[in-house]
């Protein structure tokens, strides 16, 4: 278990727990991230001694992040510290670390922060999920982030860590093949626009039924240790994923939470049950009302986040409602919004909402997919059944905060 | 049958810039005039096309896509009259050199006599150039410094944002439009994408109304206080 080891650690400790706090009570934010900045000024290697003795999973990628963490951290069974709120970047995590002190940890790390957290958290396992364009105007070009994620693995130099890796994201698979413990996971991925030029030599690599490779050697893994089929077999033990969430998504990830916990040698039966009893993570695919409308809210943030999502809808015609925001922590370009497939939403009619519910119009109109610009929300006619609501990022938590439960 | 090529949009469609592809042809389609949109890919000929669309693409990607347009017929192509309209490293692959992988100078296509350095930092934001008159409005994400020579005109003066160098975005010849304005800008700015069309199509276009209109106004409005 980590102990605050020095005075100044102990002090640090007081403050992130002091800090956030104060910041929950006057309402200022959710309390994870202002104490961490507070507890990092004060004491830098803090995460370091806080995570020693303890057993730390990670999880990264660009998609499925907070579930899979949540699952990780709910299929472990008994107390595990975890950044529940997602606040993914080291102030998130110190906080965490300091709010309880658990032997097992699941920790969500943010793309670009997950070089540093290996350093700082020493983890036992790491689960990259996958990589794809997402809030380009930051500039994290999706292939500078897989480069960067394969140098800081290579560099791990005790050779223990475990890393849980798709084998079907050519972009971590770049990453994670300098391993020197990999653990493939073929699970169902179907975006692939992101990966059809070769990390390694940019020549286009050839995507064939369940299976990937490029004219210059780099290929999909043989070695594999965890497939998602029917059922989920983890080194050849069978296991039934019934999941209380929709979305074939949904299964891959609980597939590579599943292969973590395996890597810690938590009983899988046990596992796959909690696994499969989780209603909602932090309000994603929770059911709300609003206005006399029940919402099943939908987060989608990114290209294959939302042809992700898209897919899950029933195909009988239904209104659908789309939210759109390009605030700080959306990004602020929706150029993304054409390399999602709308196109699916034929036959659907679909009410935009958001700040840029014009651009989303815009994209819909192009694509001819019925919609409805929303401009008052009081206008919009009472549905019996109930309606899916995608969101994105900032735009989603304004409808978890204006529904009710 | 007018032919619209997007190309290699594995390598050159990083932010959207699919859209463009989209929009021309949709804004084609509605006034009832017969165009059909072909991408080429990796593995492909560049086919005959009326106009050909180009993207942007990360540094690897751009290189790769300068040099299978350079072995193809793209070049003798756009010599003999195909129209071209290029957004951000679409852009600097006509040109004479531009850098990528840090400073390393690479060969452009040569169609256009306009060379890209590395810009002193990368310029990310919203981009509004007025082009005879009207706005352009877009969003850019480049690390290029783009100065033309003197024979080549500007597409237009930067209002907001950065494009070639804080003064002038993009260029215009008799069959090539580019900006730094990536992804959707013809998507979002209905009277420049109908500009090309009717130049594309050699005939004036019947009015249309969509759902861009109000975009644009928006985005004017937006960009413009
Ligand atoms: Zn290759």
């Amino acid at each position: 278990m980590g102990k605050a080891s020095t005075l100044r650690d102990q002090l640090a400790s007081a403050a992130v727990r002091t800090v956030n706090r104060v910041s929950r009570m006057t309402g200022r934010g959710s309390g994870t991230v202002i104490g961490g900045r507070v507890g990092m000024t004060i004491a830098p290697d803090l995460i370091s001694t806080l995570a020693e003795g303890r057993t730390i999973i990670l999880v990264s990628g660009t998609n499925g992040k907070t579930t899979t963490t949540s699952m990780v951290a709910a299929g472990w069974g008994g107390n595990v510290t975890t950044n529940k709120t997602g606040a993914n970047m080291p102030a998130g995590h110190l906080a965490a670390l300091v709010e309880s002190r658990n032997e097992h940890v699941a920790l969500e790390v943010d793309e670009a922060w997950l070089a540093d957290t290996l350093k700082s958290t020493r983890p036992y396992v790491v689960v990259l999920l996958n990589l794809s364009r997402d809030q380009l105007d930051r500039a994290n070009e999706v292939r500078h982030l897989a480069e960067r994620w394969r140098q800081a693995l290579a560099l791990r130099e005790d050779g223990k860590l475990i890393v849980v890796a798709n084998a079907n994201d050519p972009l971590v698979v770049y990453a994670a093949e300098v391993g020197a413990n990999t653990v493939w996971c073929d699970v169902p991925t179907t975006w692939i626009a992101d990966a059809l030029s070769c990390p390694k030599c940019t020549l286009a690599i050839s995507h064939v039924g369940n299976s990937w490779h490029c004219a210059c050697g780099f290929a999909k893994p043989t070695t594999i240790t965890s497939v998602l089929g029917d059922d989920l077999v983890i080194s050849g033990k069978s296991v039934m994923l019934e999941l209380s969430m929709p979305g074939e998504f949904n299964r891959s990830n609980a597939a590579m939470a599943l292969t973590a916990l395996a890597c810690v040698r938590v009983d899988l039966d046990e596992a796959v049950r909690r696994v499969n009893a989780i209603q909602s993570v932090v309000g994603r695919f929770s059911v709300r009302r609003w206005n006399g409308h029940v919402l099943r809210l939908l987060l989608a943030k990114n290209p294959s986040g939302f042809a992700a999502m898209l897919a899950t809808l029933r195909d009988d015609g239904s209104d659908v409602w789309v939210a759109i925001n390009a605030r700080v922590a959306d990004g602020h370009d929706p150029s993304w919004l054409y390399d999602v497939p709308f196109e699916m939403l034929r036959g659907h009619r679909v009410y935009c909402f958001g700040d840029r519910r014009l651009d989303l119009a815009t994209r819909l109109d192009y694509g001819r997919v019925d919609y409805i610009v929303v401009d008052n929300d009081d206008l919009v006619p009472t549905s019996k059944e109930t309606i899916s609501l995608l969101a994105n990022y900032t735009a989603f938590h304004d409808w978890l905060a204006r529904s009710e439960a | 049958m007018t032919t619209i090529c997007l190309l290699y949009p594995e390598l050159l469609g990083t932010y959207g810039d699919g859209g463009n592809g989209l929009a021309v042809t949709e804004r084609a389609r509605r006034r009832g005039i017969d165009v059909e949109l072909v991408s080429a890919g990796l593995n492909d000929d560049v086919p005959d096309a009326a106009l050909y669309l180009l993207g942007g693409g990360e540094d690897g990607p751009q290189r790769l896509a300068t040099d299978l347009l350079r072995r193809s017929s793209f070049v003798s192509r756009v010599q003999d009259g195909a129209k071209v309209a290029a957004v951000c490293a679409g852009l600097q692959i006509l040109g004479m050199t531009f850098c990528v992988e840090g400073d390393d100078e690479f060969e452009g296509l040569g169609l256009v006599d306009v060379v890209t350095s590395r810009g002193e930092r990368r310029s990310v934001g919203e981009l509004s150039t007025r082009v005879d008159g009207r706005l352009l409005v877009g969003f850019e994400n480049h690390g290029g410094r783009t100065t033309l020579s003197g024979g080549i005109e500007a597409l237009g003066t930067v209002v907001k944002g950065r494009g070639n160098d804080g003064k002038f975005d993009g260029y215009r010849t008799k069959n090539i439009w580019a900006t730094y304005a990536h992804g959707p800008v013809l998507a979002m700015n209905p009277w420049f994408c109908d500009e090309i069309l009717a130049s594309v199509v050699g005939a004036e276009l019947d009015p249309l109304t969509s759902a861009a209109d109000l975009l644009y106004q928006e985005r004017c409005r937006v960009l413009s206080s």
